[in-house]
């Protein structure tokens, strides 16, 4: 299986594992074949390797439309059943008013400014939402 | 204009190999008919939708691109796509947030009407659909001569 993930295949997304996070670089034009299959490789890699966090840099995309935005979301989602967190980062202003004016706002989605803001952030404990538990919220 | 030459296509959608040229060719065409880049990128994701939801509902089609003018001489890009799939029952609910029949976000139509300036659509059920979009450069303000 670690054979198939290192094999380079056209239209495949390399994972890099830093520690205890995958980071993964997003580039250029993305097919949606391309996406969804980094999607299923992040699922397996992350069941797979036990990380704690996967940081997405999309700081190389120029744009983002309701596909790929879905699919980031999917993948946070995934990431956050296999008891992991995914920070997407470096989106470019231009793609984050377009999503916007799109209806596309992602609220689940966990962002950072730069790749290493992201891993940070992963560095940071685990608050969970999800429990209803305490959450400190500034007065 | 020497733009057109650059502008003016005529491009297959039968594959998401294709909604990549497509992607391509709107924003080198935006960005020759001097588009600032947040419009383009607006233009280039409403391009993207729209051709995915010739691809994905009207079983592929084509976009034809063209250069516009206003007779104020303002440029604009105006995109067409058309498909003979089997065509929008309800236009309203299509067009609405949150309508998929795709499997998609339903975000497609709505949003893609959302990012341009002009927004037309032409379906009806058994006769495919045609989406016709224009987006004009915006220059900005400037006080009137002679006030």
């Amino acid at each position: 299986m670690s054979e198939e993930f290192s094999r380079p295949v056209a239209g495949h997304v390399p994972v890099l594992r830093l520690g205890d996070v995958l980071l993964v670089t997003l580039q250029g034009d993305l097919h949606d074949s391309t996406a969804h299959r980094l999607q299923q490789d992040l699922s397996e890699t992350i069941a797979r390797s036990g990380v704690g966090g996967v940081v997405i840099d999309i700081s190389g995309v120029e744009i983002v439309d309701s596909f790929l935005g879905r699919v980031l979301a999917e993948i946070a989602a995934q990431t956050e059943l296999l008891a992991a967190r995914t920070v997407v980062a470096g989106m470019r202003p231009a793609v984050a008013i377009t999503l916007v004016e799109l209806g596309l706002t992602l609220p689940g989605l966990r962002t950072a400014l730069t790749t290493e803001a992201a891993m940070e952030l992963l560095a940071q404990p685990v608050v969970s939402s999800r429990s209803g538990g305490r959450r400190e919220e500034s007065p | 204009m020497h733009t057109a030459a650059g502008v003016e296509a005529r491009l297959p959608i039968r594959s998401d190999m294709d909604l990549v040229w497509v992607r391509q060719h709107v924003r080198q065409a935006a960005a020759l008919l001097g588009f600032g880049l947040v419009d383009q990128t607006k233009l280039v994701t409403a391009a993207s939708e729209l051709a995915r939801n010739t691809l994905v509902h009207g079983g592929g089609g084509r976009m034809e691109a063209a250069h516009v003018t206003t007779t104020g001489g303002i440029d604009g890009l105006r995109l067409t796509f058309s498909d003979s799939g089997p065509g929008i029952v309800d236009l309203d609910r299509a067009l609405s947030d949150g309508y998929t029949s795709g499997g998609g976000l339903g975000m497609g139509l709505g949003g893609a009407r959302r990012l341009v300036h002009d927004f037309a659509v032409d379906s009806a059920p058994g006769s495919g659909t045609t989406v016709r979009v224009t987006s004009w450069v915006s220059r900005p303000p400037r006080p009137r001569e002679g006030v």
